[in-house]
């Protein structure tokens, strides 16, 4: 068939201005990126006529001219990266800036071992080639940061390992207001045997400019491999973020995500979490926290392919002023997954008469004995509870905070970051 | 207790309130002095809630007419959080949960909104601590209770004990509580009966509501009302409890013809 009869696909411009600026860079990566390129000539980007982007339309990101963030980590001083260090990870912090290792910037003292391998060249190039792009679906998005693979934070965490302080992956985003820029973060991690890790993935964005975060972060848990995965996006108004986070996970193997979102003017989260052994633990909490103009788009799909597997998600939004939160959680649950255990959950409360919610808990089920939830709410602050609040003395201003405060705590609850609360602006009823 | 050295706190003249429309109080009148506790009794629906809710200010009741002039202003004007401050405490029937935020965080930002208002100084985390920790013994509560989440998981008796804790520190000029008597076993009861004893002062005056009699066998009222059908249609002292408790609210409306057409 030819294609030249068919109409062109949606956002090949803005792909094809991408694609003519992909460096060709000659390693032992550059047939996976070759790979990668080609499959892109192919595909569009979603419009809000595709069933899975069909609460968010991309054309605000399209009309901007992005070019591939430079590797700028001599220009941004330790001064500025500093309030973005949690105090937990000051000694495992690593720090990457326009998607570029920055080791001056880094401070990775206290971990014992060198868990953490970047950039590529020190990476054991085919078992890392081997890995990549086997655990993330290929859509647009995963392809374009494939096909421009730079430096891959590399995390193996080996067999038996417990867990130390938490591993912090700052991602610094550094656009001038001239220039909107192309961020691309990848990230592998491979939790072996027995092993143990709290991870923070950590989204900031300095300069006044218009970032475009492209990230891929791919999990692997091997059997009875425990990871908490803390996922916080924090950029500036201005930037635009799409993350996926892959997880695959063996025999035994428990994934703790907390995944919390108060940046950027468009952001969207693709989980793609897969049970491959039984016996397997997956507990999603999120939270969406948007106001002005935001929108934010967090869209899930949880896979039982084996017996025994137990879930839990929770999400919830708050949403202000006149911004737009999407929920969409699909749970899988496979003809062989029998006598799974799944919940889940989305609670949404609206602040404002403007803000919207679209919420699609869904739950696809084909196996015969299994117990499975699902709902969704949609909730204001109640009148008597504000009234509780300034019947003690408390301002009806303070008091709606408190209250919007409780309605995230559960989500919040069991984070090992003391300072968190004092990171989210509108969740800081003490301040 | 009555005295001849006390002060007007509380004068409630003709006071009516709907609450969508649907009339709630028809002519309430009720004089308050300090140093008094008085007892609001009344059936189910006579409007008595709705009375404690309006001197608190909850937003959903509309004033309709008359007035209330709380330490001489006008309480109508006021918002609920400035009333507070001013020394009004309403005991809720139905606490409400915080989850996430603990009951000392919201303890101490209560107290300290109250502190500011009177011109006293506010407290920082540790000097808060201990001076709760005194209050904790009027009402015979756990320390630990400070440290979970606001009523979150509390029995009722809990949450009863928690509204007169908050009453310990807020030191309020007015206090009503509303039927804090509901619900509690008899060691409750009287744990919290004696928090209220131990809390009235001759500057101060309580409000209580209740539905029944018991809670006055423990806390002495110095006049006590019936309400029924949206107005006090009887006052009297202690003795007036009693004979309720014998003979039932058919009694008073059989007393009031105008209070039973009105049903």
């Amino acid at each position: 068939m030819s294609t030249n009869l068919q109409k062109p696909l949606p956002g090949r411009l803005f792909l094809d201005h991408i694609l003519a600026q992909l460096p060709d860079l000659p390693d032992p990566y550059s047939s996976l990126r070759a790979q990668a390129r080609a499959q892109l000539a192919e595909l569009g980007i979603p419009t809000t006529r595709e069933e899975d982007w069909k609460y968010s339309d991309l054309s605000p990101l399209l009309a901007h001219d992005f070019r591939l963030g430079r590797e700028l980590s001599t220009s941004v001083c330790a001064a500025e990266v500093e309030p973005y260090v949690w105090p937990e990870s000051r000694g495992s912090c690593a720090v990457f800036v326009n998607g570029y290792f920055a080791p001056q910037l880094s401070n990775l003292s206290a971990l014992p071992q060198p868990l953490l391998l970047v950039p590529l060249s020190q990476a054991d190039a085919s078992w890392l080639t081997a890995q990549l792009q086997t655990l993330a679906s290929e859509d647009v998005f995963t392809t374009l940061n494939t096909a421009h693979l730079g430096d891959v934070a590399c995390i193996r965490v080996p067999k038996g390992w417990q867990d130390g302080p938490p591993l912090q992956l700052l991602y610094l985003s550094f656009a001038s207001e001239a220039q909107p820029i192309l961020v691309q973060p990848r990230c592998l991690l491979f939790l072996e045997a027995h092993s143990r890790l709290t991870l923070i993935e950590d989204y900031v964005s300095l300069g006044s400019g218009i970032p475009f975060t492209n990230a891929v972060t791919e999990i692997h848990l091997a059997d009875n491999a425990h990871l908490h995965h803390i996922i916080l996006q924090r950029q500036g108004s201005t930037a635009f973020q799409i993350g996926k986070t892959a997880v695959r996970q063996s025999r035994d193997s428990h994934y703790r995500q907390q995944a919390l979102q108060w940046g950027c003017q468009f952001s969207r989260h693709n989980l793609e979490i897969t049970q491959i052994g039984s016996q397997a633990h997956t507990d999603l909490k999120g939270l969406t926290l948007l106001g002005g103009s935001q929108q934010s788009d967090t869209y899930s799909r949880l896979v039982h392919q084996v017996p025994h597997g137990s879930s839990r998600q929770l999400h919830k939004c708050i949403v202000d002023g006149s911004a737009h939160a999407v929920f969409r959680g699909r749970v899988l649950v496979c003809q062989a997954a029998q006598l799974t255990d799944a919940a889940q959950s989305n609670r949404n409360l609206l602040l404002s008469p403007k803000a919207r919610v679209d919420t699609q808990p869904q739950l696809e089920i084909f196996a015969d004995n299994v117990k499975c939830t699902h709902g969704a709410t949609v909730s204001q602050l109640e009148t008597e509870e504000i009234f509780y609040l300034q019947s003690r003395g408390i301002p009806q201003a303070q008091a709606r905070q408190l209250l919007t405060y409780a309605f995230a705590a559960e989500v919040l609850a069991g984070i090992p970051l003391a300072t968190l609360s004092q990171k989210l602006p509108q969740l800081n009823p003490f301040a | 207790m009555i005295s001849e050295n006390s002060s007007p706190i509380l004068s409630v003249r003709d006071l009516t309130a709907e609450i969508d429309g649907t009339p709630i109080l028809r002519g309430l009148n009720l004089e308050i002095r300090s140093g008094e506790i008085h007892a609001i009794m009344g059936p189910n629906g006579s409007g008595k809630s709705t009375f404690s809710k309006i001197l608190a200010g909850h937003p959903d009741y509309t004033v309709t007419g008359g007035q209330v002039i709380y330490l001489g202003e006008n309480l109508l004007e006021m918002e609920p959080e400035e009333r507070a401050r001013k020394g009004v405490f309403l005991a809720f029937q139905y606490p409400i949960e915080i989850p996430g935020v603990s009951n000392v965080d919201f303890l101490r930002t209560a107290y300290n909104a109250r502190q500011q208002h009177r011109g006293l100084p506010q407290l920082d985390a540790l000097d808060f601590d201990e001076f709760v920790r005194e209050k904790l013994s009027i009402v015979k509560m756990d320390p630990a209770f400070l440290e979970r989440s606001v009523n979150e998981g509390f029995s009722g008796g809990e949450k009863k004990r928690n509204e007169i804790l908050q009453m310990a520190i807020l030191e309020p000029i007015l206090a009503i509580l509303d039927e804090t008597d509901s619900g509690l076993d008899i060691d409750a009861l009287r744990t919290v009966a004696n928090g209220i004893n131990s809390l009235s002062k001759a500057d101060n005056a309580i409000l209580l509501i209740t539905h029944y009699q018991r809670l006055l066998d423990y806390v002495t009222p110095d006049y006590v009302h019936v309400m029924e059908a949206g107005r006090i249609v009887t006052s009297g002292d202690k003795t007036l409890a009693l004979e309720l408790e014998e003979r039932g609210y058919d009694w008073i409306r059989d007393q009031d013809p105008a209070a039973s057409l009105t049903l």
